[in-house]
């Protein structure tokens, strides 16, 4: 492990040196930029000396997959920040309030509102009832093997679609602002996280995502700060000066065309309200605490860091507006020559970047790059370690290996084999989607884990009713519906496919796939008259004194 | 747990206040949240030109002040979740695992 470390370490910084060189006069890359380079190298740096740390600290699979259970409130609820803040919600949100302003807002508060609930009706059961995975507690009273299938198709399902987008746009970024060639940005994305993951497990994991919270919220601080400061401090000046120079003028302080109808809006809604509490990677980190009082304190931290960071995001959308828009400096004189108005280099997804710039020179704008690559190492890594552990502890250790006691070692060693044949996917996919519309992407992801993951958790915890016949199929018919209005809607069906129109009109099938996947559970759960459907809402007052009081619940472990 | 256990917890008063107690304020906070974040939607949705409503001379509107003071407003609930579950609920679970000896 040791050795291995000392060989990756300078290779890693080798490889990023020579590529380094071979870039010079490519037009849509961004000239070499020294400082961020440096910076992102103590980054790296950084983390692998904690994940050479943190592997001589995991030796049981709970080390690997909960860093031990030992993580504090406070900890913890940096690390979801870390985990939930990903490079497009801070590069996309000031972007999108740099090109709409207020829809830019509608966004962040949709991303928020989920966490109070989360907190109040979920985490703490979430803590009490399950070990390593959500499926845990999906499965706690029903079958395993069916249940388990089904929360593990849901994982991979999120987690691989979510790891697509964020590749596609860590190729892309690291592309514009390091100058590095797609490929090898992809390939180097993935092999940082298969080394965090395979050697240093959920501790490595969880440290990777604190310092990577840490250096966002303060790089988005002191932007903030500085576009404040520059109009002493006043936010009506700001907004005065931001509605001066924007085209759309006044329309840019209330809502725009991003939500369009009811139907639209509340299915949007929908989906990343329920979506974030079926995020697998996300759940995954409510058993890296010690108890539920940890469990809660970690979201409230988490929605403190979250919210701060979408009023940050907010005031640098709007500080663009005013330091980026019509500067000469960042404007694509060669896409402003075929479509007029004022574009920037490398479109609306770099006004956080160029702001840095405008706000801080060449070196802030160095860190803030290598603040972004940090991030998506930090999302991918959380990403990759909770797909690999649907793969080792629910397919493997409790589907495939029913028969008889699970080796713990070998789980360990499945779960390590599961990251590194996901991370190399997860590179080849990245590669394979670079020219690919890729939109509908997290989209899905969300309404996957909306309709699938969610329902089947939320009742499991909830419903004493609930029979694993209902779970299976109401579950699945979820998913499937989910899938396929997706298909069949504007994104995929009319931009992808080139069809007239779409057959499913809305872009957001949350609404109407939650509907199903409840509906379905409810109707095949009441009309399920087997003895083993009886069985199993007996233990549901059994598993609810659990989750009250947390009697019987997995501890931190004692080293 | 075996039938008896599970009858056992069920009869102590303070397991049943603790759980009517949690469950009625965590439903509360969770309504309120959900109330609020779908008046923000439904305004949006059907009627944007009232967040578009100015405030005084200058250029705010309605909709800012309110989109962040939906930010806050989470905070502040979590928070105040956070005050009671951790304090007065874990003291009564902290009362109910004692009483029940063995089980717990």
């Amino acid at each position: 492990m040791k050795k291995l470390l000392l060989i990756v370490l300078p290779l890693l910084l080798s490889v990023a040196a020579v590529a380094s060189g071979t870039i010079e006069g490519e037009i849509e890359k961004q000239p070499l930029n020294v400082s961020a380079i440096i910076m992102f190298l103590l980054f790296v740096s950084g983390t692998l000396g904690i994940t050479y740390w943190a592997a001589k600290r995991t030796k049981t699979a709970k080390d690997f997959y909960t860093a031990g259970g030992g993580i504090t409130g406070l900890q913890n609820g940096m690390a979801i920040a870390g985990d939930y803040m990903s490079a497009a919600s801070f590069l996309g949100i000031s972007g999108l309030v740099y090109l709409a302003g207020y829809d830019g807002l509608i966004y962040s508060i949709g991303f928020l509102v989920g966490w109070p609930v989360i907190l109040f009706l979920i985490s703490e059961r979430l803590r009490n009832l399950g070990k390593y995975t959500f499926a845990d507690v999906a499965a706690y009273r029903l079958k395993q093997a069916p249940i388990r299938t089904l929360a593990a198709f849901g994982s991979i399902a999120t987690v691989i679609l979510y790891l697509i987008a964020q590749m596609v746009g860590a190729g892309k970024l690291i592309q514009l602002l390091f100058g590095l060639p797609y490929e090898l940005a992809v390939v180097l994305v993935g092999a940082l996280m298969i080394l965090y993951v395979t050697f240093g497990g959920m501790l490595a994991t969880t440290w990777v995502q604190i310092i990577k919270a840490i250096l966002l919220l303060s790089g988005a601080t002191f932007m903030a700060f500085a576009v404040l400061s520059h109009f002493g401090f006043s936010i009506e000046a700001m907004f005065e000066a931001a509605v001066k120079v924007h085209p759309k003028h006044e329309a840019i302080m209330a809502p725009g065309g991003l939500v369009s109808d009811p139907i639209s809006a509340i299915s949007l809604g929908i989906a990343l309200m329920f979506g974030t509490a079926g995020l697998p990677h996300i759940l995954m980190r409510f058993f890296t605490v010690a108890d539920a009082k940890e469990a809660r304190k970690s979201v409230f931290y988490a929605t403190g860091f979250i919210g701060y960071f979408y009023i940050l995001t907010f005031i640098i959308g709007f500080g663009a507006i005013i330091m980026v828009l019509n500067n000469p400096e960042y404007l694509d004189l060669a896409k402003q020559a075929i479509s007029g108005g004022s574009p920037i280099l490398g479109g609306k997804n770099m006004a956080a970047i160029h702001l840095s710039h405008a706000v801080g020179g060449n070196f802030f704008l160095g860190f803030i790059s290598a603040v972004a690559f940090a991030t998506i190492l930090a999302v991918v890594s959380g990403l990759t370690l909770a797909g690999a552990s649907a793969i080792s502890h629910d397919l493997y250790a409790n589907v495939f290996n029913k028969h008889g006691e699970v080796d713990e070692a070998k789980e360990m060693k499945v779960s390590k084999i599961a990251t590194v044949v996901l991370g190399i996917v997860t590179i080849f996919l990245g590669i394979a989607f670079e020219q690919q519309n890729i939109a509908f992407v997290v989209g899905l992801a969300f309404a996957i884990a909306a309709s699938a993951n969610f329902p089947v958790l939320f009742l499991s915890m909830f419903w004493s009713k609930l029979t694993t016949r209902g779970a299976v199929i109401g579950g699945s018919l979820g998913l499937a519906t989910a899938i396929l209005l997706v298909i069949l809607g504007p994104i995929v069906w009319v931009q992808i496919f080139g069809n007239e129109t779409a057959i499913f009109p809305y872009k957001y099938p949350a609404l109407f796939s939650v509907t199903v996947a409840f509906v379905g559970i409810w109707f095949f759960s009441i009309t399920d008259n087997s003895d083993t459907a009886k069985a199993e809402r007996e233990a549901f007052e059994a598993q609810d004194i659990r989750s009250q009081t947390g009697i019987g619940a997995e501890g931190a472990s004692e080293h | 747990m075996t039938k008896e256990q599970v009858e056992q917890v069920k009869n102590n008063p303070k397991y049943q206040k603790l759980v009517t107690e949690r469950s009625k304020f965590a439903w509360t906070l969770s309504i309120i949240m959900l109330v609020m974040y779908y008046a923000f939607i439904m305004v949006i949705a059907f009627d944007p030109s009232l967040f578009g409503t100015k405030i005084g001379d200058g250029v705010m509107t309605v909709g800012i002040p309110v989109g962040i003071a939906i930010i806050f407003i989470s905070f502040i609930l979590a928070g105040i979740y956070v005050k009671r579950a951790n304090g007065e609920f874990d003291q009564l679970t902290k009362e109910v695992r004692e009483e029940l000896g063995d089980i717990a």
